[in-house]
């Protein structure tokens, strides 16, 4: 009743006279409560007129939740890292396209385009993948600190490792892309799959990473770089390292469309993009890479600079059509081949680690050929780049339909039935040769 | 009442001796019957059809098809998704009433210090978020929780307690055992005394007595409470998804409806599925109850007669509910010691112990306290209500249609909480609150409507139960006295109904309150935000787990005073019936 009678009381205000009260802006964010109450401090001080509220949902959550508000929509910002979430909903004309007024930052950050060409989102923060690890667990497990994606396929790393699916988080998907575009299409897929096979889990959220490698659940974690600098800097012990192949990508903000007080949006875009804004990402409780090059000059220590050093992200010319083109097919795959089959890759992955560590020498040429028969079968792809890239064969994952009249020829279920037939025979099959390598 | 049994003239009205199609016979209940329905049809099966008719559509054509069951059918990792969510549900059943029944027959049997006490604490598992008990369950029992850290130090090997699909078996045992234990314990209460004594007389003691008399006549409360965990289990995801078990059926289907921006039907399909397959539990536990008649017709007897334990006994009894307690009160232990540590990690125990989490916590978590107190009590009163009226309709009334409204209702059991909330928006975002506007889907009392929808099912079953030991002939005694339907419900059968009804209450308030799938979906500004949304909100950042875990303690303690305090009530209605019986 209280609510009703303030929420009246207030409903009665605004009618009354709504010049009296701050402006409302709704901003719909998957960023943590530290990161952005920090940012709205120092808003509302610049700008007393506004009022910035806060509704925190995770990343597929809030694309969906400002989907079904849209016939009668209360909110004006979407503000998170991934920027194919921000893909969605400017291609469900769900994003305002705006020009704020923002100076010296730069088009690209390493070698991604900083802001979406059409103008619907813009990037104000920059993050790189990476490895985090628990240096307690390393120590008491007596591992080396991995700091390279092929360091994780090593047997030692067998059940020490946690990453997200592409498919529950757009920063991941991000990871896995870059590997593939790094690597290319089927050592990249290698890479994953012995990376997977010594997983300890595959996390639902993408924050399960951090949280577990903080509490020693499990030692490694394939994470966004803030979230490793953000624990250490509450305090867990823990390290992050950039391997050679990974991309800087920005963390992005747009105005949603009909947003209710979209010049209060746009104020809020261009403050985020400001050299006063800029700075505030320095704040301990986030950690974040400014996207302005000048405000670098106050970062704290330990924060690397990515406009110098330009090793960071360095290595993988991210092609984002590319990663567009696939966006779905990937995320599929990762989920039939590692996400949903984690027990049979490992089974496989370990028999041939056991079966290579009982014939390191090489001299016992039988095994040898069964120990490549298993990973040939590991390895196996249910299907090429090219068909990744083929805009008929994504369009059964989309499951949009242009035109009532478009023939789509297979649907998501069907082929992902036959990965799934595919590798769980391959997985088999490679356990038992392994095997039968390891008795000889 | 057409069906009824002929009642005697006396006290009737006019209108019953005029021909019936002067009068369509709109009784109180058959009105009552009927806004329940529109209700429930506005509530939850429009909102959800809104949602769910997804899988019944042909992408490629945009026709309506059955193609997309057949694909589901066809795909042996869904196959393997339902053989798993069966096995977890069945073996999560057998593990719960291990866990229940001793502590349900010990405390309701003999007279045993603090019986109210553990009957409180043995319901607390159910208040916490799922998510938060398996965060606090895996400091403990994970694989680098304080269990396996000591084993592996002192004994070198460690125990998989969290691993797999038997990982899923433990924690949801330890969570939903209290729906076991809660309506076994109100129907032990309930039986008549007389029963058990006839049986002393003709020579039954014991084990045989148990089995003969007491559990067979427990069979509605325990039947409620074992379909309540199957369903649940079933249907539960947030296990699952943190213990990172993706090869069921719940998850399946959330994975691929939150998964960012894909359409795949197949969630959609696996929704259905978990909806028709849980009606269908539902309608086998009706067919094993059906034709068997528990109710008690002397109420006075006061249930079991309570009696003392012998020294052995004793040390056997106190020891069996002490390591039951230990076991299920286990997360709160790690959730307590998380809300105090500094930083916890890799180790037995934590770093070092602060208040600073309870001071952070309490900075800006008032409103999330009012908020969850003003929702959850709004859903489980409307529940009970809603509960007590639909159970009634269902067992006395011969209304057409009535099992439709108790499948209607339980439906909202095995409906994903995403998916209502997800429907929901769908339905009330055009549709304006008078006076306020705003859309209803941004109004705060939704998500009380989407509270008391998910939690009717506890109430209903709770209910349901109490209705089933309460004899028809004690209605028609106080009928052919005179009294009207609605005095009788009111003074005879609410009275003796009124256990089960607190422990519906009970229920469903206290697992509404730390909901979090279909709030997070309706949560339109922060000052409308309930609890457990503002665990959520803390608990992911990396300093942010203390402050979470304190507020989950907060959460705890209310839950669990309510808790306790309608057990107090419970029991001090119990002894004025039957002091009432013996005077």
């Amino acid at each position: 009743m209280k609510k009703l009678l303030t929420s009246s009381v207030a409903a009665l205000g605004l009618m009354a006279g709504g010049a009296l009260a701050a402006e409302k802006i709704v901003v719909v964010t998957s960023f943590p409560e530290e990161m952005t109450a920090v940012i709205e401090k120092a808003f509302e001080t610049a700008h007393p007129d506004y009022d910035i509220e806060i509704l925190n949902k995770s990343t597929s959550s809030g694309v969906k939740y400002i989907q079904e508000i849209a016939s009668a929509n209360t909110a004006d910002i979407f503000w998170a890292s991934a920027p194919d979430a921000f893909e969605v909903l400017k291609g469900d004309g769900k994003l305002a396209k705006i020009a704020p007024n923002a100076t010296g930052i730069p088009d690209m950050i390493g070698s991604y385009p900083m802001n979406d060409a059409d103008g619907h989102y813009y990037g104000f923060a920059a993050s790189g993948y990476g490895i985090m690890w628990n240096t307690r667990y390393v120590e008491a497990n007596g591992l080396e600190p991995a700091k390279e994606w092929a360091d994780l396929e090593k047997p030692e790393y067998h059940g020490h490792v946690g990453m997200s699916a592409p498919s529950r988080s757009g920063t991941t998907h991000l990871t896995v892309e870059t590997v593939l575009q790094g690597e290319g299409w089927d050592k990249g897929w290698a890479d994953w799959k012995w990376m997977g096979g010594n997983f300890a889990s595959v996390t639902e959220r993408s924050f399960g990473v951090p949280d577990g490698v903080n509490t020693g659940s499990f030692g490694f974690g394939i994470v966004i770089d803030f979230f490793a600098f953000s624990s250490k800097a509450s305090g867990f012990p823990v390290e992050f390292a950039y391997p050679t192949v990974t991309a800087l990508v920005p963390a992005n903000v747009g105005v949603i469309a009909n947003a209710p007080n979209e010049k209060g949006a746009v104020t809020f875009v261009e403050y985020l993009l400001s050299p006063e804004g800029q700075k505030v990402l320095f704040d301990p409780a986030i950690m974040r890479l400014p996207v302005n090059p000048e405000v670098y000059a106050e970062a704290p220590e330990g924060l690397p600079n990515p406009f110098e050093d330009k090793s960071i992200g360095a290595a993988v010319k991210f092609d984002v059509d590319k990663s567009g083109a696939r966006y779905y097919v990937v995320s599929s795959l990762f989920d039939v081949m590692i996400t949903y089959r984690l027990e049979d890759l490992k089974a496989a992955v370990k028999a041939v680690q056991e079966a290579e560590a009982k014939h390191a020498d090489g001299s016992n040429a039988e095994a040898k050929a069964l120990i490549d028969e298993a990973r040939a079968l590991i390895e196996a792809m249910p299907i090429t780049e090219e068909q990744s890239l083929d805009p008929a064969f994504n369009a059964a994952f989309t499951a949009v339909r242009k035109e009532a009249g478009d023939a789509v020829e297979a649907r998501q279920a069907e082929i992902e039935q036959q990965w799934d037939a595919m590798v769980t025979e391959n997985y088999r099959k490679a356990k038992d040769l392994a095997e039968k390598a390891a008795a000889l | 009442m057409p069906q009824d049994t002929p009642r005697p003239a006396v006290g009737t009205g006019l209108a019953d001796r005029l021909p019936a199609f002067l009068f369509p016979r709109l009784s109180g209940a058959a009105l009552a019957g009927l806004l329940i329905a529109i209700f429930l049809l506005g509530f939850l099966i429009f909102p959800v059809l809104q949602v769910v008719y997804v899988a019944f559509i042909d992408s490629r054509s945009g026709g309506l098809t059955l193609q997309n069951f057949a694909d589901f059918f066809a795909t042996s990792l869904f196959r393997e998704s339902f053989v798993n969510s069966f096995y977890v549900s069945a073996m999560s059943v057998v593990v719960a009433t291990i866990i229940a029944l001793p502590l349900a027959y010990i405390t309701t049997r003999f007279n045993f210090g603090g019986s109210a006490l553990i009957q409180s604490l043995g319901f607390i598992p159910l208040i916490m978020p799922p998510f938060v008990g398996a965060v606090a369950m895996s400091l403990i029992f994970g694989r680098n929780g304080t269990v396996n850290l000591m084993l592996r130090e002192h004994l070198g090997f460690t125990i998989p307690f969290m691993e797999g699909l038997n990982g899923v078996i433990l924690v949801q045992s330890i969570h939903y055992f209290p729906f076991i234990l809660i309506n076994l314990s109100a129907s032990l209460r309930n039986i008549d005394r007389s029963m058990e004594e006839a049986a002393q007389n003709l020579g039954s003691s014991g084990l045989r007595l148990f089995r003969k008399i007491v559990f067979p006549l427990a069979m509605p409360g325990y039947i409620a409470g074992a379909v309540l965990v199957f369903i649940k289990v079933f249907d539960d995801l947030g296990t699952p998804l943190l213990l990172n078990v993706n090869n069921m059926l719940a998850p399946q289907a959330y994975l691929r409806i939150t998964s960012v921006g894909i359409s795949d039907p197949m969630g959609y399909v696996i929704s259905v599925i978990l909806v028709a397959f849980s009606i269908l539990s539902l309608w086998a536990s009706f067919l094993v109850m059906r034709g068997k008649d528990y109710a008690t017709v002397q109420k006075g007897g006061g249930g079991l007669a309570k009696r003392d334990l012998s020294g052995r006994e004793k040390v056997i009894a106190y020891g069996a509910v002490l390591f039951i307690l230990a076991l299920v009160l286990s997360p709160h232990l790690g959730l307590l010691l998380l809300s105090f540590s500094t930083i916890w990690s890799f180790a037995p125990l934590p770093d070092g112990y602060t208040w600073a989490n309870y001071v952070r916590m309490w900075e800006g978590s008032q409103d999330y306290i009012l908020n969850t107190l003003l929702y959850a009590g709004i859903a489980a009163l409307g529940d009970v209500i809603l509960g007590t009226a639909i159970a009634y309709i269902v067992m006395r009334t011969g209304l057409i249609g009535r099992k439709g409204l108790d499948y209607m209702a339980t439906a909202a059991l095995a409906v994903p909480g995403v998916v209502l909330g997800i429907g929901y928006l769908r339905t009330f975002q055009g549709v304006d609150v008078p006076f306020l506007d705003k859309p209803l889907a941004q109004w705060w009392v939704i998500i009380a409507i989407a509270l008391m929808i998910r939690r009717l099912p506890y109430a209903l079953r709770a209910c349901m139960a109490a209705l089933q030991q309460v004899s028809v002939a004690l209605e028609e005694a106080a009928e052919s006295l005179g009294a009207t339907k609605s005095r009788t419900i009111r003074r005879v059968v609410v009275p003796l109904m009124t256990g089960g009804i607190l422990a519906g209450f009970v229920t469903s308030f206290a697992t509404a309150a730390v909901e979090l799938s279909a709030t997070i979906m309706l949560v339109s500004s922060e000052a409308d935000s309930p609890l457990a949304y503002g665990i959520y909100l803390f608990m992911q950042t990396p300093s942010g787990r203390g402050a979470g875990a304190a507020l989950g303690i907060v959460a705890v303690i209310i839950v669990g005073l309510g808790t306790f305090l309608s057990q107090i009530i419970i029991e001090r209605d119990k002894k004025l019936k039957t002091s009432g019986a013996e005077h």
